[in-house]
């Protein structure tokens, strides 16, 4: 089968039209056209170096910190081309937050991780300050646990607690939109478990983008799929069609273990 | 042509569980010919042969339930292969069932056997040859995810209704005329009845065949 089904999407929180990537002559994406859906979970899944990840960053201009990288095409947020050179990306990244496979807390305290985008963008008054850190760390269901150290190192806590505090940070700057490159491949299973959990909650709020090489994450979490392989979208749909029904041959044998 | 699987021995627990399908679908065929055997041949130790094998296609229907549960447990199974496992589980059912019609044909045979023949049977031969056919053909399109011979069988089930219909009206016939053939004659469309059944069990492997490899449900629709 060589259908390439790209679901339609009513309101789009993103909308990718035509995007190539080029890392020096290498083109790493190739005519990507999609509609990511508002408050939901979308998952990218394929093999390594289909471009997944180089997606990703494009939707909050990571890739502008590396070398040699060229983008021709749209992308829109919420009807705002973001693709152009002169946007503000610092604005752009609290509207548009990520969390890394590797987490990353800061080496401070748990209260001034989450903070620190609120003191960058100038917030001073401390009721502001604690109120978002309590809102935050609940958004992130870690409230509980850290209640009590919040002036502790976050260097101190462990895999999936520091991850979860990396979501609190994102959130803390109120963003429309949080995007996960395998958020729980360090993980333990508990732990992953938790902030599966934690992403059911957070699309209520938040428009959530994760790739993940766990195929049955993905059939967990995600509302819809995206299949990538080398450089190009073979095909997006609901996550209950890609994990039972696929329109595409490649889709279907990658995800049941036929690829390679 | 259907790609392997990365890791060879989920192939070949797949392979497994077709194989205890064909041989469940094996023993239920050669139920349905020695059940109307021992009718024709008026033969009730071959009807009660045929009842003790009944044992049998239900220790296949434990072995395949079992196979079929850990490799959905192990595998995660998704898209086709999902498919099939749940499919798998629910045609070991009507294998099962189909037994069991297979086991009241006997019973009906036994019983029939007391008495003189009615008639010559003609139609119930034909009839439970149409269901046999349909049982093996239903079980090798699943085996091969072969949706065209799959629709042949949904297709045959007219037949097999057909002939039924035609059978119980003769039998009819024969109470109204004569009212000492009533008992015989009501465990003859006990039988033919019975063999209906076993064609719309086939009729619903071969409608799970077509939703196995297209991933549409035909069943309860005009298609089928």
């Amino acid at each position: 089968m060589e259908l390439r089904t790209i679901r339609a999407i009513p309101d789009p929180v993103l909308e990718i039209t035509t995007l190539n990537l080029y890392y020096g002559t290498s083109r790493a994406l190739k005519d990507i056209t999609l509609s990511i859906p508002r408050k939901q979970v979308t998952a990218f899944i394929g093999p390594s170096g289909c471009g997944k990840s180089t997606l990703l960053r494009c939707f909050n201009r990571m890739n502008d910190l590396l070398d040699n990288v060229r983008i021709e095409g749209s992308i829109t947020l919420d009807g705002e081309e973001i693709t152009t050179p002169a946007l503000d990306v610092i604005s752009l990244r609290r509207r548009v937050g990520m969390v890394f496979q590797q987490s990353n807390p800061f080496p401070k305290s748990i209260y001034e991780n989450i903070v620190y985008g609120l003191r960058i963008a100038g917030v001073k008054d401390k009721a502001t300050l604690d109120e978002t850190v309590e809102k935050s760390l609940r958004g992130a269901a870690i409230w509980d646990e850290v209640k009590d150290r919040l002036h502790e190192s976050a260097l101190g806590l462990s895999g999936g607690q520091a991850q979860r505090i990396c979501i609190a940070r994102a959130i803390a700057v109120n963003p429309e939109i949080i995007l996960m490159d395998e958020p729980c491949s360090a993980l333990d299973p508990i732990a992953t478990a938790k902030i599966e959990e934690l992403i059911n909650e957070l699309k209520e709020q938040y428009t959530v983008v994760i790739v993940t090489h766990n195929m049955q994450q993905a059939a967990r979490v995600s509302d819809f799929t995206a299949f990538l392989y080398l450089g190009e979208l073979i095909e997006f749909d609901d996550t209950k069609k890609i994990f039972t029904n696929p329109d595409n041959r490649h889709t279907e044998d990658y995800i049941t273990g036929r690829f390679g | 042509m259907e790609r392997e699987h990365i890791i060879k021995q989920y192939d070949a627990e797949l392979n497994e569980i077709r194989t205890l399908l064909l041989q469940m679908g094996g023993k239920v065929e050669v139920m349905i010919s020695n059940s109307i055997k021992a009718l024709v041949d008026r033969d009730s130790d071959l009807a009660d042969r045929t009842i003790a094998s009944d044992h049998e296609v239900n220790h296949l229907e434990v072995l395949t339930d079992e196979k079929c549960l850990e490799v959905l447990a192990r595998r995660q199974p998704a898209c086709r292969d999902l498919r099939f496992l749940t499919l798998a589980l629910k045609i070991v059912t009507d294998l099962e069932r189909i037994g069991d019609q297979c086991v009241s044909i006997s019973n009906r045979v036994k019983e029939l056997n007391e008495e003189p023949a009615l008639k010559p049977y003609i139609d119930l031969p034909r009839l439970a040859e149409a269901a046999r056919a349909m049982v093996r053909e239903s079980l090798d399109a699943f085996v091969r995810g072969d949706e065209q011979l799959a629709a042949a069988v949904c297709e045959n089930d007219q037949f097999v209704d057909d002939l039924n219909m035609q059978i119980q009206r003769e039998l009819l016939t024969f109470m109204m005329e004569d009212p000492s053939t009533i008992s015989r004659a009501l465990k003859l469309n006990y039988i033919s009845k019975y063999l209906e059944r076993i064609a719309d069990h086939s009729t619903n492997v071969a409608e799970m065949v077509i939703f196995m490899v297209k991933g549409k449900d035909i069943r309860h629709t005009s298609m089928s």
